[in-house]
C-alpha cells in the first residue's frame, strides 16, 4: 500500500512541476510579446548566449564533424561505400548533431549561469526589489533571456554546421585522402534546404528550452546557497533531457512531411 | 492627522500549509506617520510587509492604500500602486550587475521619462543625502561594506520620492554606531519626504528612535499598539518581556527548530 502511495506521490509531483512550468512559460511568453521591452537586457543576453558560446560550440562541432568522418569511413569501407562519407557528415551535422551538440553545450554554459544568477537574485531578495521598483521580473529578467535563446541558438547552430562540415572535410581530405573537390561536391549535392531548416527549427526550440529551464529553476529557487546549487543542477539536467525529447519530437514532425 | 489612514489593514490572514502566520492583523498607519512593528523572529513581520507590497497574496482580509483596495491587484494596477512605495530590504537587495548609481536611479530609469545623465545626477544627490561621496556612484555593490550597502539601499528607496517607505530590519547586522547612523538617516529622509513609514524590526533601540507609534505582533495578531513613548508602561506582559529581552515570561520560544 505504501509502495503505491509513493508512486502516486511521485506522479502527482511530476504533474505539478509540469503544470508550474507551463504556467511559467505562458506568463513569460506573454511578456515577450507585450511592451515595454528592455532592449539593453536583450542585447546583453544575446551577446552572452550567441557570441560567448562560440568557442565552446565551435570546438565541439569541429571534433564532432571530424570523428563523424572517421567513423562513417570505417563503417562504409566494409561495403565499399566510402564515397558516402561527405553526405553522411553534412546530413548528420545539419539535421541532428549541430543542434543537439550546440543545445547541450549551451544548456551547460547558459542554463547553469541563468539559474545561478536568477536564483541568487531570488535568495538575496533582488527579485522582490524589482517588484517594489515597479519592474516586472518576468519582463526584466525572463523575457530577454527567452528572446535571446530563441534567436541566438539558430545562428550558433548555423556556425556549428559549417564548422562541423569543415571538420569532416579536414579528416576526409588530409587523413582519408579524398579528393578535395569531390568531397565538397558530395557535400553539396545531396544537401537539401529542408535539412538545414529542420536543424535551425530544432535550434530555436532548444534555445527556448534552455532559457526557460534556467529561468524557471532560478526563479523558484529557495534556501540560500544550497538552493541555488540545486536550481543550477536541475536547470542543466532538465534542459538536457528536454532537448533530447524535443529533438525526437521535432524530427518526427519533419519526418512526416518528408 | 487626516481622516483617512494611508495604510489600512483589516483582518489580514496568511497561512503556509498548516502553519498560520498572520491570524487577523488589524493595523492603521496615518499620513506622514512612522509606525514600527516589533515582534520576535518568525512571528510574521516580513510576511505582513510582503503582503502589503504584493509579493505574497493574503488568504483573507483587506489592505487599503489611500482607501484603495490593493489585495489581488495584478499587472499594471499593481505597478501603479508600487510606484507610491519605497522599500529598504534587510540585506539591501542591491542589483549586483548594476553600479551603485544605476541601482539608486533604477526606478527613475525604468520609468523611462528621464535621460541617463539626469538620473545619474539625481542618484548622486540621493547618495549625498545618505552621506555617501559621489566616487561611490561608479562602484559595484560587491565592493561596498554592509553599512554602505544599507545606505545605498536607503538612497534607492527614497530616489523616486515615494509616499510610503517600508523598512525591513534596517539595523540588523550593523554595529551599534552604524545602526544609529542609519536610524538618523531614516528619520531625516522620512521627514524630508513627508513620507509615511512602516518598519519592522526586533531592535528596540531602533524602534524607539524611528517610531511615532509602535505595534507588537505576536501569535499572528497585533497584541498591543501605542505611542512610542508609552512602550515602557504598556501594561502588557508580552510587550514588557519583549522590550526587556527576557527569556522568562508569557512568550515561550520554541527551542525546537
Amino acid at each position: 500500500m505504501n509502495f503505491l502511495a509513493t508512486i502516486g506521490r511521485i506522479f502527482i509531483a511530476f504533474l505539478e512541476v509540469n503544470g508550474r512550468i507551463a504556467l511559467f512559460a505562458g506568463e513569460a511568453v506573454s511578456h515577450c510579446v507585450r511592451p515595454p521591452w528592455y532592449p539593453k537586457m536583450i542585447v546583453r543576453q544575446m551577446i552572452d548566449i550567441g557570441y560567448f558560446s562560440l568557442p565552446v560550440v565551435g570546438l565541439t562541432a569541429l571534433f564532432t564533424g571530424m570523428v563523424l568522418a572517421l567513423q562513417s569511413y570505417t563503417g562504409f569501407a566494409r561495403f565499399s561505400a566510402e564515397s558516402a562519407v561527405a553526405t553522411v557528415v553534412v546530413l548528420s551535422m545539419t539535421r541532428e548533431l549541430g543542434p543537439v551538440i550546440a543545445g547541450l553545450m549551451v544548456a551547460g554554459r547558459i542554463g547553469a549561469s541563468m539559474a545561478a544568477e536568477i536564483g541568487t537574485m531570488r535568495v538575496t531578495e533582488q527579485i522582490d526589489a524589482l517588484t517594489t521598483l515597479s519592474t516586472n521580473p518576468f519582463k526584466y529578467l525572463v523575457a530577454p533571456r527567452l528572446i535571446a535563446g530563441l534567436t541566438m541558438l539558430p545562428l550558433l547552430v548555423l556556425v556549428a554546421d559549417i564548422i562541423g562540415v569543415f571538420g569532416g572535410y579536414l579528416v576526409g581530405v588530409y587523413k582519408l585522402n579524398f579528393n578535395p573537390a569531390a568531397y565538397l561536391k558530395q557535400t553539396v549535392d545531396y544537401l537539401e534546404l529542408m535539412d538545414v531548416v529542420s536543424g535551425l527549427v530544432k535550434a530555436a526550440a532548444f534555445g527556448f528550452l534552455v532559457s526557460l529551464m534556467g529561468c524557471f529553476h532560478g526563479y523558484y529557487s529557495q534556501g540560500g546557497a544550497q538552493g541555488v546549487g540545486r536550481a543550477t543542477t536541475n536547470a542543466v539536467v532538465s534542459a538536457s533531457i528536454l532537448i533530447l525529447i524535443f529533438n525526437y519530437a521535432i524530427t518526427e514532425i519533419f519526418f512526416a512531411t518528408r | 492627522m487626516s481622516r483617512m489612514p494611508k495604510i489600512s489593514i483589516r483582518g489580514l490572514k496568511k497561512s503556509f500549509g498548516p502553519k498560520v502566520v498572520l491570524d487577523g492583523v488589524d493595523l492603521d498607519v496615518g499620513v506622514a506617520e512612522s509606525v514600527v512593528v516589533i515582534g520576535g523572529s518568525g512571528t510574521g513581520k516580513s510576511v505582513l510587509l510582503k503582503c502589503i507590497l504584493g509579493l505574497l497574496t493574503p488568504d483573507e482580509g483587506s489592505i487599503r492604500i489611500d482607501g484603495q483596495e490593493v489585495v489581488g491587484l495584478r499587472g499594471a494596477e499593481r505597478e501603479a500602486v508600487n510606484r507610491k512605495f519605497g522599500m529598504l530590504f534587510q540585506g539591501a537587495a542591491l542589483f549586483d550587475s548594476l553600479t551603485v548609481w544605476e541601482n539608486v536611479a533604477f526606478g527613475l530609469l525604468t520609468a523611462g521619462d528621464m535621460s541617463r545623465r539626469e538620473a545619474r545626477e539625481i542618484a548622486i544627490r540621493n547618495l549625498a543625502a545618505v552621506g555617501l561621496q559621489p566616487e561611490v556612484a561608479d562602484l559595484y555593490p560587491a565592493e561596498l561594506s554592509g553599512g554602505m550597502k544599507k545606505r545605498v539601499g536607503l538612497a534607492r528607496a527614497i530616489a523616486t520620492r515615494p509616499e510610503i517607505v517600508f523598512f525591513d530590519e534596517p539595523t540588523t547586522g550593523l554595529d551599534p554606531i552604524m545602526a544609529d547612523v542609519i536610524n538618523d538617516l531614516i528619520c531625516q529622509c522620512v521627514k524630508e519626504l513627508g513620507a509615511t513609514a512602516l518598519s519592522i524590526t526586533h531592535d528596540m533601540v531602533s524602534a524607539r528612535k524611528i517610531a511615532h507609534r509602535i505595534a507588537m505582533l505576536y501569535g499572528g495578531k497585533i497584541i498591543w499598539q501605542g505611542p512610542a513613548s508609552q512602550i515602557d508602561n504598556s501594561g502588557n506582559p508580552y510587550v514588557d518581556q519583549f522590550i526587556h529581552g527576557r527569556a522568562e515570561g508569557p512568550i515561550q520560544m520554541e527551542v525546537r527548530a
